[in-house]
């Protein structure tokens, strides 16, 4: 029970409501979202030991290749349908790693692929990750031209 | 041999760790407000933004490798670096440099999702 208009309700009722309702378990939430989210972070460091030492890249490039891999990963395991399982079960730990941006740009992207190539599968691939890019750039651009007069 | 192991799995501790905490930070704020999915990417996008900006984020990354560059707020790094190197450049550099930095990930999620769309079918849609 939370919301904007929970005043509206008699308190008595929130009350009975709230006895019947099972608690939330914030203590296990938040040890899922920890475990999984670690566990990716884990492996895109893997990924990054891995592009260092076997294809010897640094830098820029070092840190493109592993996000590459782990946006690879992450539409691959949405396109087969284990992400949304994952997701389940872990909450944030799924959403904020990279691999959770690219399960929202590809799970709109299938799911509205019946409404056709333009309209369906491109115009809603960005539908929850266009204002990721949106306020990133206003936000990137704002530091660059404040770097810039200072 | 033995402390070039040791060092190897403390960085894979140090991401494990880093990268779960601010994913936890994340849960508890989903758990004790109403915020969706996309907000919460946003709001720990901008972090990152602001974190790099004030150069606050750049020794995380230093220690925690993968652990601080992997969860959204990276991203928001990522971008801000790339926009404060641009501005050495000039004005046309600082207003090109964020979304260049970032082109790597958009222009794979944009690929690879289109090829996912093609290739499977949308689990909870079965038309």
């Amino acid at each position: 029970m939370t919301g904007r208009n929970r005043e509206n309700y008699n308190k008595n009722y929130i009350d009975y409501v709230n006895s019947f309702s099972p608690p939330t378990k914030h203590f296990k939430n938040c040890l899922h979202a920890f475990g999984v989210g670690g566990l990716i972070c884990m492996l895109g460091q893997f990924f990054r030991f891995f592009l260092e030492n076997v294809f010897s890249l640094s830098g820029d490039e070092l840190a493109a290749g592993t996000s590459i891999l782990l946006i690879f990963l992450g539409t691959l395991l949405t396109g087969l349908g284990v992400y949304d399982r994952i997701g389940r079960h872990a909450g944030a730990g799924s959403i904020v790693p990279i691999t959770g941006f690219a399960n929202s740009v590809c799970s709109p992207a299938m799911e509205f692929k019946t409404e056709g190539l333009v309209y369906g599968l491109a115009a809603k691939m960005f539908v929850v990750a266009g204002p990721i890019i949106v306020y990133g750039v206003l936000a990137g651009t704002l530091v660059g031209l404040i770097y810039l007069f200072l | 041999m033995f402390a070039e192991y040791f060092s190897l799995i403390l960085e894979f501790v140090k991401a494990f760790a880093v990268g779960g905490l601010i994913c936890a930070i994340a849960q508890v704020v989903i758990n004790f407000t109403d915020l969706t999915a996309g907000k919460i990417l946003v709001t720990f996008m901008l972090i990152g933004v602001v974190l790099q900006g004030l150069g606050l984020y750049q020794p995380l990354v230093d220690f925690a490798g993968a652990g601080a560059t992997v969860p959204i707020s990276g991203f928001g790094y990522l971008l801000a670096n790339g926009a404060i190197r641009g501005a050495e450049r000039g004005f046309f550099g600082a207003v090109t440099g964020a979304l260049s930095s970032a082109s790597a990930g958009v222009s794979a999620a944009v690929i690879f999702s289109f090829l996912m769309a093609m290739l499977f079918r949308s689990k909870s849609k079965k038309s």
